[in-house]
């Protein structure tokens, strides 16, 4: 995983609330076996109108999505994470974040930033005033930061630890291996196994 | 001070617990499904890794698989190679798997369950977010993206942070054709699709007590509709009758040991719960929903709502961009909305009692000129079972159709798809804009609701079926 310390970026205002997984890459882009080249399905259906607020050329190459409340609900596809950060996002932030979504953007390096409402409006509407305002998101110092905005964040220092140092959970987990084989030493034999049955 | 459920599986399964670091939590069951599993082993490939515990892995091929011509060559090549890639994964890295004609598979979580793999007090996972339905064995049971699918494969547990708990107590009795799905739908309603954030939702009660594994399992399905982490219901005599028996459920000295343990899977009576909901289930009507999200249903005998009556901004929002979507103009009575499909199965109503009742409704009666309506049993073994109680010709000879096992249009990832602004009542999970095919229209209902609705055309309970189907139909609120 890459490291994220800061990232100062242009913004994407999605006025939207409850953007649900589907709407961020439709299932049929679920048959992919990589994870990468997800950029065309983000927001597919979306993105079909010209209206839409990504396919505003002053919106190109921008790095922050700035959502509404609710992002990233149902269904649990990390797939929906590699859209955005194959199409260029860096960090998300939003007043409420599904909870899977936030999981998974995490352990990608998808910085998703929890931040209150009325902070959530004055980024849409600072950015929307102007397409070229950059907003910087900083992980050491945890907070937001623009013109007229600086809002800290709150993040699990475990899960901020391991962001700024780019670090695999795998590996971190295997450093316990004993611990494991021990647990698997107690457990009962009644404990259900998925051996076929004869 | 006493311990939850949820609180007591999770002690239960601490491989390590150290300050300033999520619990490293032990998992019993893993199951896997094509979809969210490629990348997962690619990661494994990459790292030189293999699967710790292959004995506690079980895969199945569902959301891709046809539901017609099984027997032929998938015609998508996309879908083909990703069964393709699940195939050989699992037998490069020695994980069971039921394919696509093998007599076991199914949808992922109808499959666990009916195999008894699925049992009180374990910890289950599945890179699927309705993994949230073991929870109604008292299993901690929820949902993993691909990134932690890996990490189960590679180490059998799962750092996680701590969860918040939440009592959802239905007392009284369900009144007559109203079922799980009215519940929960109607749950999911009240506390909102982000209202069980960060929780593990409970579900207790007498209403809950008195329900069947699938009832229940259709509950617990749909908790992370509301947003939870998991949802449970304790484990009592109902669940120990429903395993007893299957496949992979203990045996003998096992089989006592385990029940005596599982009789401990209770909410201890001095617990507190982090928040607590309670409904009447007495006053209950069968629920659909009208917009784009789980949360944005009603009582079948209301109206549209108008947007204007939602006091918070974003809610209002949401309902404008909803009925603009589904084509819906507020104040419509919901029974006057004419559907083009009705779709019954998946994970959430895809079970034996899910297609009787279904059948029940149907039975001696055709499907309304102009509705298609497909039934989909979510496993080879509920389809087998419909067959031997004539289900099957019930449907058919209505006029439905009768298909093969699957996730099929739950989410449309086969050529099971609604057509751009076709309408559907559905019993799956998700009205999702799209969520059924691009354009698709979705309204969740139970199978008794998608049953009448079929019947009549336009969304209907069973008890409006002995109406004459001529008149004007009643609104009753
Ligand atoms: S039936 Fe639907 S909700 Fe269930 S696993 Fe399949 S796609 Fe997901």
């Amino acid at each position: 995983m890459e490291k994220f310390t800061t990232h100062t970026g242009r913004a994407v205002p999605l006025r939207r609330s409850n953007v649900d997984t589907d709407q961020i890459i439709p299932a049929h882009w679920l048959k992919k076996v990589t994870r990468s080249g997800f950029e065309d399905g983000l927001f597919e259906a979306w993105r079909k109108d010209s209206e839409f607020i990504l396919n505003q050329p002053e919106r190109q190459g921008a790095t922050v999505l700035v959502a509404g409340p609710e992002f990233g609900t149902g269904s649990s596809r990390e797939h929906a994470v590699w859209a955005l950060q194959n199409y260029g996002f860096a960090a998300v932030v939003s007043s409420r974040f599904a909870d899977i979504f936030r999981g998974n953007s995490l352990k990608n390096g998808l910085l998703t930033v929890v931040l209150p409402q009325e902070t959530v409006e004055r980024l849409w509407a600072l950015t929307e005033a102007d397409p070229a305002a950059e907003i910087t998101v900083d992980l050491q110092a945890r907070e937001v930061r623009a013109e007229g905005v600086n809002a800290p964040f709150e993040l699990d220092d475990n899960v901020r630890w391991r962001l700024l140092n780019g670090l695999d959970d795998i590996s971190i987990t295997l450093q316990n291996a004993a611990d494991i084989a021990a647990f698997e030493g107690t457990r009962p034999s009644f404990k259900p196994r998925t051996l076929p049955v004869a | 001070m006493g311990r939850t459920l949820a609180e007591k599986v999770w002690d239960d399964h601490v491989v390590r617990r150290a300050e300033g670091e999520p619990d490293l939590l032990y998992i019993d069951l893993h199951l896997l499904h094509e979809v969210t599993s490629p990348q997962a082993f690619d990661g494994l490939r990459l790292a030189g890794r293999t699967v710790r515990r292959t004995d506690l892995t079980i895969a199945t091929e569902d959301h891709n698989t046809p539901t017609l011509d099984i027997d032929k060559p998938i015609a998508d090549p996309v879908s083909r190679v990703q069964l393709e890639t699940l195939r050989r994964n699992a037998a490069e890295f020695g994980v069971r798997i039921h394919s696509l004609g093998d007599v076991e598979q199914g949808v992922v979580h109808v499959v666990g369950p009916q195999l008894g793999l699925t049992q009180p007090g374990t910890t289950v996972v599945c890179g699927d977010s309705h993994t949230s339905t073991h929870g109604a064995f008292g299993a901690l049971a929820f949902g993993i993206g691909t990134s932690q699918v890996e990490h189960v494969l590679a180490t059998q547990t799962l750092p996680l942070a701590p969860f918040r708990t939440m009592a959802i107590t239905v007392e009284g009795e369900l009144p007559e054709g109203v079922t799980a799905k009215d519940l929960i739908l109607a749950i999911i309603t009240r506390i909102g699709t982000g209202g069980g954030q960060g929780y593990v939702l409970e579900y207790r009660g007498s209403a809950i007590r008195s329900l069947s594994m699938e009832a229940r399992m259709t509950i617990c399905n749909m908790s992370i509709e509301a947003g939870a982490r998991a949802g449970m219901i304790a484990p009592d005599q109902t669940t120990f009758d429903y395993l007893q028996g299957r496949p992979h459920a203990p045996e003998g000295e096992d089989w006592d040991a385990a029940v005596e343990y599982w009789k401990t899977l209770v909410t201890d009576e001095d617990a507190v719960f982090d928040a607590e909901v309670f409904i009447d289930a007495t006053e209950l009507t069968p629920f659909v929903t009208w917009g784009t999200n789980p949360g944005q249903g009603a009582p079948l005998g209301a109206r549209v709502p108008d947007p204007v009556s939602f006091a918070d901004p974003q809610e209002r929002t949401a309902a404008e961009n909803a009925l603009k979507y589904m084509g819906l103009q507020a104040g419509t009575p919901l029974r006057e909305v004419a559907v083009d499909a009705v779709f019954v199965g998946s994970c959430t109503n895809g079970r034996i009692e899910d297609l009787r009742a279904a059948a029940a409704i149907v039975e001696g009666r055709k499907v309304a000129e102009g509705v298609r309506m497909l039934v989909v049993p979510g496993s080879v073994r509920v389809a087998l079972q419909a067959i031997e109680e004539g289900l099957d010709k019930v449907f058919t000879a209505a006029g439905a159709e009768w298909r093969h096992a699957g996730c099929s249009m739950c989410l449309g990832m086969n050529p099971d798809q609604l057509a751009p602004g076709e309408r559907c009542a559905s019993t799956s999970n998700r009205n999702f804009e799209g969520r059924q095919g691009k354009g698709g229209r979705t309204h969740l209902v139970s199978p008794q609701v998608a049953a009448a609705t079929a019947v009549l055309g336009r969304l209907a309970a069973p008890a409006d079926l002995a109406a004459p189907v001529s008149t004007k139909p009643s609104v009753e609120v």
